[in-house]
């Protein structure tokens, strides 16, 4: 027949945050390194191939750093003036960079000295990028315009004019080498096409656009700018799809994790909120102690890299999950061995038997199977379970007494067992949520103790304590009792008043009607 | 139409299944029981209704297969006839009329012509053993009143009577002493427990006895759990006994198997424990029955066993322990606080059933349809122990959900609340829980009723509760970006100067909630929660609030405990009429105006169903019991009837069941509705009347195959096959007891041989 019923487990609804697939993810990183850079970190950017080391834009220097390096293994620091916007291209094997002076310089990984200079900005750039096809960079610059360059012969393809103030961002597609997107402090975002020599889709973003990011299918496009981050369908031509508020400063860098199924924007509030990308809701947050303004995140989502205003890097590593495995394992049937003729398909004659599925029944469920009432009870004023899961050893205790046998389970114990008990009742018995059981519980171990009481000082003092305790609980619900009296009393003069005044208020309006009518 | 003048109450299904031992046909196909004035034929493997036996006119008291011809069946009932059924077409063969009440029967294969029963003669306590000599005769109905007395002053339940060694002797307990009467010598032996004569507490009564098939042995179960073994009894001086303890309490019931090897034995646990070779030691367990064990009984082929129960079920369960079949009638062992109700998915009427649970029971079919664990907990069955009780239910939103509140009071101070509720699942076909509300109150809650408006979007529930508080639950969006759920949320407390909330109603169209504290009722509007008016009477607590439906929905009607029946016009906030009538149950046909109002008097209790649109009742039922109603409900008939009569008319689109005390369900009808129950399939025929082995598996499959192999070599040639029943080697090896066979070894090679095919058959 029915087999047996395992105990139920009340539970409560946890206070705080929700614990949700999300955030089990998101804070299973290390707690962070954090380097000291020169100055305020304004981009970090992770090289897309193995062994995936990022480059450090801070000040007039860069720094690439390995993955758990804490020291930078490169530096170029042949910058005059502050350094901006340090990218990888596709390869891994180049590196772009703006400065403050106006030029952007191409860098071997393995050189020291820049490849090319492209000189032509007469303000400083703060945004390069390659192209898809890894032989143009574009640039945008304080001077309004945003430039084509061709590496191999380091000229100037195109410019194009049509930012009416500074570009601060940009992004290239990385499907399609001609199309790219800048964002502006004009508080536009424009789509330019290599081909047309003109931006095919402008947009208003409606605060100066400090990031922008295209998700790898190019489909949408995210901008953040002031507080929002704006998501734009360009299929659709550039239709707004949903716009976030959810920073109280400006927004400064946006990234997309490595499924492409959450977004991060990382805020000069100091956080890093992480949306999904299907909902655009919230689903986790990172508290920083700067501002931020720079994030990445490497490979697989491994580490999350953050600079800063006041110049620290901080790097959170991804837990490994290795390490458990290395623990010893006892050894289990190899997996083939559940799953053993599972798919068998049934002939004509064959009779079925089937075997009922056995159920898993925790330590203390399978004691009280077998009424052992007092062995269910001692496994669950175990320490680990009493701290951890004080709602298992409650639920226990509900049980044994519902099936009236709480007295005999507490009955017959000796002074470190008797006072395991007692320890627990001191912890939780002024719990509003476990009271109701735990006192009865108490009353039962009164009656049995009494007798032997005076015998074991250990045992005594914790009868005095929580007879302290049960004491402060009484006074402290007379308080509460008192408090809620006076309260009371004050909302009924509240109420009293508020409805004579709506009254008169009534009154006064009807008259006025009156008044009007004659 | 000519039956309309005889609507009456009738007893309506859900009659005890575990009133006599239920009995297996020969073969093991079928299990008979006792069901009220029926005999139930069973199929032991579908569970399904094969046949129903109608012909008593009172209570079967007995059942058994005839001994000399196991197609039949003997039945025996209080109306004084005993009868003869064959019940593989369900046919009555014959009547043997005795006069007396007969409480009990037994057949014995080597009485030629008689049965024995129980009959109770002369003063209340006294039954007999009589035998009864049935006459011959090719006429239906015929006297048997030759009857013989074997044991005098013996118990009145059969289970304390035990025929013994193919009928050498008859064992009857009563009290503290174990009776054995032995036919041929004529001679009465008793044995009293030594320990009863001293102590007078000691609880060692007999409750059961069983006797061993082959052997002088006898088993007894007594009142301390105890099982004594006693042999050597025909010597009154040089008896023995031994003893077997293992239950706690009571044994109910005691089997021996038919071989004699193991004895089976339950009690109160709802264990099953088989002692083989009757040694304390090995013993096997079948636990978690469900409720305590009434009876027990051992098919004659060896195969099944089977176990009634308090809650009216049977369990046919294999030889090895393994429960394959369950017969479920109404479940009436629990109290009832949920009352009646309909589920509107399947008809089916819902109450408290098995501890903790909520059954479905089909009307129609008279079949427990299934049970919904609603406590979900350990059930443990002791004495004096407060079980956690499911005090209410409800179903709302055309049954997609189900409303339950449990609890459990140990002390005045100490409740346990919960509210659990249940959405309907499509896939599943079944509930599954939703929110669980853990003190929904801080007192015991009294009413709870969903809004069943058509146009309400949002499921609304309303609890009343003794703290003085109705609150409000809507069903709210639950989900995140994670998964889609809903849950119960409250919406809403209201309460009127601290007094106990008794009842709350609906109005039809959700738009007023009708809730009543102590005498006063009050009206919300639903849709802000504002106190719209209030009603008071000063004629007692409100017992019973309910609105009138469809053209009369402006009224409201109110039954007080000092029997005052009150109705209000809404439209006018005053009291249309009152009268004086001590309602118990007041229940609102949810198909047409009516109300059905069943009043409580010394006498018995009366039924008026009236419109409250008019204070004159349409139709009035006096003595519809002696008891106290309990609960009553309508339930919506499938097919509308048609009375033309004025005063049955209510009947037509719904039909009225109502529960007594004691808990039998009865309705108004033209016939009995167990009249009316229909056996599923009649086609279930008793074809070959052996059990089936293993080796009838083996052999019947050799068979078969052989048969194909013939057919696909010779597809044109017409071949004469020796079937193996032809072969007389196989038919003597078959056919012959196992005990009058030669060795195995000699009959081996002449088997064998005989199975080949030779080659001059093929060709």
């Amino acid at each position: 027949m029915a087999g047996y019923k395992p105990v139920a487990i009340q539970t409560y609804p946890v206070l705080g945050e929700k614990i949700t697939q999300d955030t089990l993810y998101w804070n299973n990183y290390k707690t962070p390194v954090q380097i000291k850079e020169f100055g305020a970190v304004s981009k970090v950017d992770f090289s897309p191939q193995p062994p995936y080391n990022y480059a450090v834009t801070a000040s007039s220097r860069i720094h690439i750093y390995g993955r758990y390096s804490q020291e930078p293994i490169k530096t170029f620091s042949r910058f005059k003036d502050t350094a901006y916007c340090a990218t990888f291209r596709q390869d891994g094997r180049l590196l772009v960079a703006g400065s403050e002076d106006g030029g952007v310089q191409l860098f071997d990984i393995t050189g020291r000295a820049p490849l090319r200079q492209f000189e032509g900005h007469t303000k400083a750039v703060h945004t390069v990028d390659f192209t898809a096809d890894k032989y143009h960079v574009v640039s945008g610059a304080d001077d309004y315009t945003v430039k084509l360059w061709d590496i191999p012969n380091s000229k100037e393809i195109l410019t194009f004019r049509e930012h009416s103030d500074y570009v601060r961002c940009g992004c290239a597609s990385k499907l399609n080498p001609d199309l790219f997107v800048t964002g502006s402090y004009d508080h536009t975002l424009k789509m330019f096409d290599a081909r047309t020599n003109k931006s095919v889709i402008s947009v208003e973003h409606g605060q100066p656009v400090e990031s922008v990011l295209l998700f790898p299918s190019g489909g949408l496009l995210v901008s953040a700018g002031g507080r929002y981050v704006k998501i734009w369908d360009i299929l659709k031509g550039g239709q707004l799809l949903v716009s976030l508020k959810n920073h109280h400063k400006t927004v400064t860098c946006l990234y997309l994790s490595s499924s492409g199924q959450r977004l991060l924007s990382g805020s000069l509030d100091r956080k890093v909120k992480i949306y999904s990308t299907t909902s655009y809701k919230v689903v986790h947050s990172f508290d920083y102690a700067a501002s931020i303004l720079s994030l990445a995140l490497a490979h697989d989502d491994e580490t999350i890299v953050v600079g800063m205003t006041n110049g620290i890097l901080s790097v959170k590593h991804r837990k490994s999950e290795a390490k458990k495995d290395s623990l010893p394992r006892r050894r289990r049937p190899a997996y083939r061995t559940f799953i053993k003729g599972k798919n068998y398909m049934r002939q004509r004659d064959d009779i079925l038997i089937n075997r009922p599925s056995k159920k898993h029944l925790e330590l203390y469920d399978r004691d009280l199977k077998n009424f052992r009432v007092s062995k269910a009870l001692d496994r669950v004023l175990e320490p680990t379970c009493t701290i951890k899961t004080p709602e298992i050893t409650v639920s226990i205790i509900k049980e044994l007494n519902r099936r009236g046998v709480l007295a005999n389970a507490l009955a017959g114990r000796d002074e470190k067992e008797i006072s395991r008990v007692l320890n627990f009742l001191i912890r939780n018995l002024s719990q509003p949520r476990f009271a109701p059981v735990l006192i009865n519980a108490a009353e039962i171990i009164i009656d049995i103790y009494l007798p032997v009481i005076g015998q074991s000082p250990v045992v005594d003092k914790k009868f005095l304590l929580l007879q302290g305790l049960v004491e402060k609980e009484i006074d402290y619900q007379r308080e509460l009792l008192e408090t809620l009296g006076m309260m009371d009393m004050l909302f009924a003069t509240m109420t009293r008043k508020e409805s004579t005044s709506v009254l008169q208020h009534a009154s006064d309006g009807f008259l006025e009607n009156k008044k009007v009518e004659s | 139409m000519v039956a309309e003048e005889s609507v009456r109450v009738v007893r309506c299904g859900g009659s005890e299944l575990n009133f006599r031992r239920a009995v297996f046909s020969a073969d093991s196909k079928y299990i008979f029981c006792v069901s009220g004035d029926f005999v139930k034929v069973h199929s032991t493997a579908t569970e399904e209704c094969v046949h129903i036996l109608q012909g008593h006119r009172n209570l079967v008291t007995g059942i058994q297969l005839n001994p000399h011809n196991h197609l039949q069946l003997y039945s025996c009932s209080f109306d004084g006839t005993i009868k003869l059924w064959d019940y593989v077409d369900g046919i009555l063969i014959k009547t043997f009329v005795v006069g007396h009440k007969l409480h009990a029967l037994f057949t014995v294969t080597c009485a030629e012509d008689s049965v024995f029963v129980i009959i109770n003669k002369g003063k209340q306590d006294i039954f007999q053993l009589v035998s009864v000599k049935l006459p011959k005769s090719s006429s239906q109905e015929i006297e048997a009143k030759e009857l013989s007395c074997v044991l005098d002053y013996i118990n009145q339940s059969p289970k304390c009577i035990a025929f013994g060694n193919e009928g050498e002797y008859v064992a009857a307990v009563r009290d503290f002493y174990l009776s054995v009467y032995f036919f041929k010598k004529k001679t009465t032996s008793r044995f009293t427990l030594s320990s009863s004569r001293n102590k007078k507490h000691a609880k060692n009564n007999f409750t059961c006895v069983a006797c061993h098939p082959k052997e002088d042995c006898i088993a007894t179960g007594h009142k301390d759990g105890k099982i004594r073994l006693w042999r050597n009894f025909d010597d009154d001086k040089k008896y023995t006994y031994t003893c077997l303890h293992w239950h706690h309490d009571m044994v109910m019931d005691l089997a021996f198997s038919v071989t004699g090897t193991s004895l089976l034995s339950g009690g109160r646990e709802s264990v099953l424990v088989e002692w083989r070779d009757a040694t304390e030691k090995n013993k096997e367990f079948l636990p978690r029955l469900g409720a305590t064990i009434e009876h027990i009984s051992v098919s004659p082929a060896g195969d099944l066993f089977c176990t009634s129960h308090s809650d009216n079920k049977i369990i046919v369960i294999h030889r090895n322990l393994e429960a394959s079949a369950v017969i479920q009638g109404l479940v009436k062992d629990s109290n009832i606080f949920t009352g009646l109700m309909v589920d509107p998915r399947t008809k089916a009427l819902v109450l408290n059933g098995k501890p903790g649970h909520l059954q479905f029971y089909s009307l129609q079919h008279d079949k427990q349809l299934y049970n919904l664990d609603i406590i979900q907990q350990e059930y443990i069955n002791d004495y004096g122990l407060i079980q956690i009780e499911l005090t209410k239910a409800a179903f709302g939103c055309y049954g997609n959900w189900l409303a339950t509140v449990e609890q459990r009071q140990e002390k005045e101070t100490e409740l346990e609340l919960q509210m659990k509720l249940w959405m309907y699942n499509k896939k599943t076909q079944g509930f599954v829980l939703n929110t669980k509300v853990n003190m929904p109150h801080e007192d015991h809650i009294t009413a709870l009723c969903f809004c069943n408006a058509e146009k309400s979007e949002t499921p609304t529930l309303v609890t009343a509760s003794k703290d003085g508080h109705f609150k409000v639950w809507i069903l709210t969006d639950d989900s995140d970006i994670y998964k889609k759920a809903v849950a119960w949320t409250c919406d809403f407390v209201g309460s009127y100067h601290k007094y106990q909330a008794t009842n709350c109603c609906f109005s039809e169209d959700g738009s007023l909630l009708a809730v009543s504290f102590e005498e006063i009722v009050t009206i919300w509007d639903s849709e802000t929660w504002e106190l719209k008016c209030t009603f008071c009477q000063r004629a007692g607590k409100i017992r019973h609030l309910c609105f009138g439906r469809l053209t009369c929905s402006k009224y409201l009607l109110g039954a007080t405990e000092n029997g005052i029946l009150c109705c209000w016009n809404l439209l006018s906030c005053a009291l249309e009429w009152s009268t004086k009538l001590n309602v118990r149950v007041m229940e609102p046909d949810p198909n047409s105006e009516n109300i059905a109002a069943v009043s409580q008097s010394s006498v018995g209790s009366d039924l008026f169903v009236f419109k409250p649109s008019e204070p004159r009742p349409l139709y009035i039922q006096k003595n519809i019991s002696r008891e106290e109603v309990q609960w009553g409900v309508f339930v919506p008939r499938d097919v509308p009837e048609s009375f033309t009569s004025e005063a049955y008319q209510w009947l037509n689109r719904s039909q009225f069941y109502f529960l007594t005390k004691s808990q039998s369900l009865l309705t108004f009808s033209t016939k009995s509705p167990e009249e009316k129950l229909t056996p599923t399939s009649k086609q279930l025929l008793a074809e070959e009347s052996l059990p089936t082995t293993p080796f009838y598996f083996i052999l019947g499959k050799h068979r078969e195959k052989q048969d194909e192999k013939i057919n696909k070599a010779f597809e044109s040639e017409l071949v004469q096959l020796p079937l193996t029943e032809n072969i007389p080697a196989i038919s003597e090896l078959l056919h012959t007891p196992a005990h009058v066979l030669p060795s195995a070894s000699l009959l081996c090679s002449k088997f064998v041989n005989s199975l080949l095919l030779s080659k001059e058959t093929k060709r």
